[in-house]
């Protein structure tokens, strides 16, 4: 345990410093002494006397959010994945393999072409809900999908997924071009971005995380059990059923919520469980604050290199630079590590 | 082994099965077998390939659902208990324990203490000693911080039988759970378990192929045919040419061991 101790608090350590120094990058220049300032004047107010009202905005209002908001994203999306490998026992779940995620951005078009997206039900807007209730949708699909032949065959189910994802991308971007949306908008759905996004989105998706997190960390030793299979975890005494439902519930809750903000971003809940397993171990008590931890930094960095990387200011999709990054990290998984991925 | 007062009351029925069916699907495979193991009993379930061996192991854990008639374990339904409850009754080794993910083989062995422990229970003092003990006893020890992944289908078969031993459960269902062993490993497993049996009263149900490792440590013995009970009862009484023409459709011979007082069966080709 003391060693996923002395990562996490590294990585927090990272996420931090990361924060920081992301939060300097971007089209408007803001001095680190001048953000240093700011994000100490909650503490200490006279701190931020004589810092212009429009560099406050952009400092704590603009990037701030945006950078807690890519945090809590990946987060989300890596603890998601490492729910979906160990309950589906399959390394090469994740809410984007799956289709989830697609089928929440799916849910979360519908919603939004019918006029619902700015709805709200006792302070909660409801498009999390039209994404989740999307995400659940494909997910039992590819579920049906991957065992037609009787067995769930994890390849199987990744083509299911794929197939799923493929058809419903197509789908959104017919509704999108049919409702004389602007190509933009079908790429941030369909590629991810947090190109705009601020607090309220933030707020939007945090509390999802935290009740679907609460769920899954409750059941990580039943994770653990599950990833012999699901007799053996039976016979070991857990209520496979149930807890199989509950976990796939919250990890689905959780990617609604994530891509309601921040449309489809891939890979991060492929390669981050994968990534952590190889330093901590398999033991998911352990692995997966860890991995929430990993995927919220990957995230933070993938997005700085979308908004930074072109020179004239325009952004790249997020999910561009999670897959570039993604990819090859996974082939080398899959070809160096044979003994760590079992397909 | 037995004091003279506890051999002539009979010991309590930990297994009953009255009229079981269970099956997949539409796809019936147990069809009302009754059966009754004794708490100390060491019974062998024999049969030829889809007899329905695994399926009433997996009836009897509580894995696939009773479709009709009951299933009882020391008295209570399989469909009532609840898992964890089932869990400290019965350990189950099976064959296919294939792993996905590379757990090292100590924390495989750790995850038989789950139905002792509440949520989020981290592994005490008395966890621990007792996975130490399963390891040594099944000379997993060095394997401790291997991965499971990376070790032989026997060490795996022996990480599994560890794991179940630390359950630390009255009763063991074993299906084919020594499969992938070699010969020394097998008797190994075999004669610790039967220690276990006559010195704990630890009661063994052993679904296995291997007529004559059955012949050898199996006191009673249980023959299924097509989903129901062919034949049943001590082991000398029904090992028999007869039993294991009409079960197996082979030619058998049974004969003694010299100087054990146990048989062995050598099947003869058509």
């Amino acid at each position: 345990m003391e060693k996923g101790l002395a990562y996490g608090a590294a990585l927090v350590i990272l996420i931090l410093g990361a924060a920081f120094l992301t939060s300097g990058i971007g089209p408007f220049h803001i001095s680190y002494e001048t953000l240093a300032r700011l994000w100490l004047s909650p503490f200490e107010s006279s701190l931020a006397r004589g810092i212009d009202d429009s560099v406050r905005y952009i400092a704590l209002h603009v990037r701030l959010a945006r950078v807690l908001l890519a945090v809590i994203v990946g987060a989300g999306l890596a603890l998601a994945g490492g729910v979906y490998q160990g309950v589906l026992l399959n390394p090469l779940a994740d809410p984007f393999t799956l289709g989830v995620s697609t089928g929440a951005a799916f849910g979360a078009s519908i919603a939004i072409l019918l006029g619902w997206g700015g709805l709200t039900w006792m302070g909660f807007s409801l498009l999390p809900g039209a994404a989740f209730a999307g995400a659940l949708g494909a997910l039992y699909g590819v579920y049906l999908l991957g065992r037609m032949d009787g067995r769930l065959q994890s390849t199987t189910l990744v083509l299911a997924g794929i197939i799923v994802s493929t058809f419903l991308s197509a789908w959104i971007s017919l509704l999108k071009s049919l409702n004389e949306e602007s190509v933009s908008t079908i790429v941030f759905w369909i590629m991810g971005s947090f190109s705009g996004r601020t607090w309220s989105h933030a707020g939007l998706v945090l509390p999802y995380l935290i009740i679907g997190g609460g769920v899954i960390l409750f059941h990580a030793r039943e994770l653990d059990l599950l990833s012999l299979g699901d007799i053996q975890a039976q016979q070991m005494g857990v209520d496979v059923g149930r807890v199989r439902f509950r976990l796939l519930l919250a990890a689905s809750l959780i990617t609604g919520a994530a891509v309601a903000v921040s449309g489809v971003i891939g890979f991060v809940g492929l390669v981050v469980p994968h990534l952590v397993r190889l330093s901590v171990g398999p033991m998911h008590r352990r692995l997966l604050p860890l991995v929430m931890l990993t995927g919220g930094l990957l995230v933070l960095v993938a997005d700085t290199l979308a908004r930074s990387i072109l020179p004239q200011g325009e952004e790249l999709p997020v999910g561009v630079v999670t897959a570039i990054l993604g990819g090859p990290f996974f082939c080398f998984l899959l070809l160096h590590r044979k003994s760590h991925i079992r397909l | 082994m037995l004091s003279a007062a506890a051999s002539q009351e009979p010991h309590p029925v930990v297994i009953r099965t009255a009229g079981l069916c269970a099956g997949y699907g539409d796809h019936p495979v147990l069809e009302k077998v009754s059966l009754q193991v004794r708490k100390g009993d060491f019974v062998g379930i024999l049969g030829p390939n889809g007899s329905g061996k695994t399926t009433l192991v997996r009836a009897l854990s509580g894995v696939i659902p009773v479709r009709g008639g009951r299933a009882e374990i020391q008295g209570d339904s399989v469909s009532v208990l609840k898992p964890k409850e089932l869990a400290r009754r019965v350990a189950v080794v099976s064959q296919d324990g294939e792993v996905r993910f590379p757990f090292p083989c100590i924390e495989v062995v750790r995850m038989g203490r789950y139905p002792h422990q509440r949520s989020w229970q981290m592994e005490n003092a008395e966890d621990e000693e007792v996975v130490q003990a399963a390891m040594q006893a099944t000379d997993t020890s060095e394997l401790a911080q291997r991965a499971i992944t990376d070790v032989s289908g026997g060490e795996r078969q022996r990480v599994m039988m560890a794991r179940a031993l630390a359950q630390s459960t009255p009763i063991l269902l074993l299906d084919e759970a020594t499969s992938a062993m070699d010969v020394h490993r097998k008797l190994q497993v075999f004669t610790l378990l039967e220690r276990k049996n006559l010195e704990e009263g630890l009661t063994v149900v052993a679904v296995l192929h291997d007529v004559n490792l059955a012949a050898f440590f199996c006191r009673r013995l249980v023959f299924l045919k097509e989903g129901e009970v062919a034949c049943q009862g001590a082991t000398d009484e029904v090992l028999t040419p007869e039993t294991l023409q009409s079960v197996y459709r082979t030619e058998a011979i049974v004969q003694e061991i010299p100087g054990t007082g146990r048989v062995q069966v050598a099947f003869l080709p058509a």
